[in-house]
């Protein structure tokens, strides 16, 4: 009950914040929004799946955001890397692509940071996850594919932020 | 200063938006065609959104931005693996100039 509650007024500020009924030159404030964003809310609140805060004392690390920050800054620079990586290759009039679905293997356990490590790899140069499986493993479409093996194919695409991940959620 | 910093990552993020455009028509299947639909229209719109917060002088629309970039950095690359994923449950095959499936492999 209380992860519900807490999850209704995490979604209500969010949509008070992206509507702002509140207007206070005028002082006039939509009630429509606020009524709105309320029974909303509720919904979200009542149909999501309870999320268990079990490890909620990891929140307060500030070692995490350490990390996080770091993440965030290397991160950015695989992100522009990768675009202008793709940029080239559909701007080519050769089109210099080989792609295909390798299979790699990562050693991180819980579900938020699998759920991160799989954003991370679509976002980042030419690679995009297609599927997880229970055991382990990610299988990843790779616009360029330079290696058939595994170990190689891993190390290449998540090797620089496997660790980084592993610190942030899991360390 | 700032102003011009904005408007330089505006006119980045529609260049970034464009280049995903080019990519979805010239790439030859629906998984290279998600590669460039999720990388450059994120960084694309995420560059055009940072532009408006350096712009902006309203706080609350800096705020609304800061919540959409966070969104679309979350929801666009889970989109695509879902698109993907879909895609090959239901049976799209890979570009025939593919070089490997393990995906393939594995599950026959």
């Amino acid at each position: 009950m209380a992860n519900k509650i807490i999850l209704f007024l995490l979604s209500y500020l969010i949509w008070l914040l992206l509507t702002w009924p509140f207007d206070f030159s005028t002082g006039q404030i939509n009630v429509q929004a606020i009524v709105a964003g309320f029974i909303a809310s509720i919904l979200v609140a009542m149909i999501m799946r309870e999320i268990s805060y079990h490890r909620l004392a990891r929140l307060f690390n500030p070692l995490r955001y350490f990390w996080f920050c770091v993440y965030i800054l290397v991160f950015s620079y695989y992100l522009v890397k990768s675009n202008l990586d793709v940029a080239f290759r559909v701007l080519h009039p050769d089109l210099p692509i080989k792609p295909g679905i390798v299979k790699i293997k990562t050693r991180l356990q819980t579900d938020t940071a699998i759920t991160a490590l799989a954003n991370s790899i679509t976002l980042t140069p030419g690679t995009l996850t297609v599927d997880y499986r229970n055991d382990g493993y990610f299988y990843v479409h790779w616009i360029y594919v330079t290696t058939f093996s595994q170990e190689e194919a891993a190390a290449r695409i998540i090797g620089r932020f496997e660790w980084f991940i592993h610190k942030i959620f899991e360390g | 200063m700032i102003k011009y910093l904005g408007i330089a990552l505006l006119y980045a993020g529609v260049l970034f938006d464009l280049i995903g455009c080019i990519g979805l028509v010239r790439l030859p299947d629906v998984y290279n065609r998600l590669q460039a639909a999720t990388k450059c229209v994120t960084l694309g719109t995420c560059m055009i959104l940072a532009g408006t917060i350096l712009m902006t002088t309203s706080l609350i629309l800096a705020i609304q931005g800061i919540i959409c970039l966070v969104f679309i950095l979350i929801t666009s690359p889970t989109a695509a693996h879902a698109l993907a994923r879909g895609a090959y449950k239901a049976g799209v095959k890979l570009w025939d100039k593919s070089i490997v499936d393990h995906y393939g492999e594995d599950q026959s």
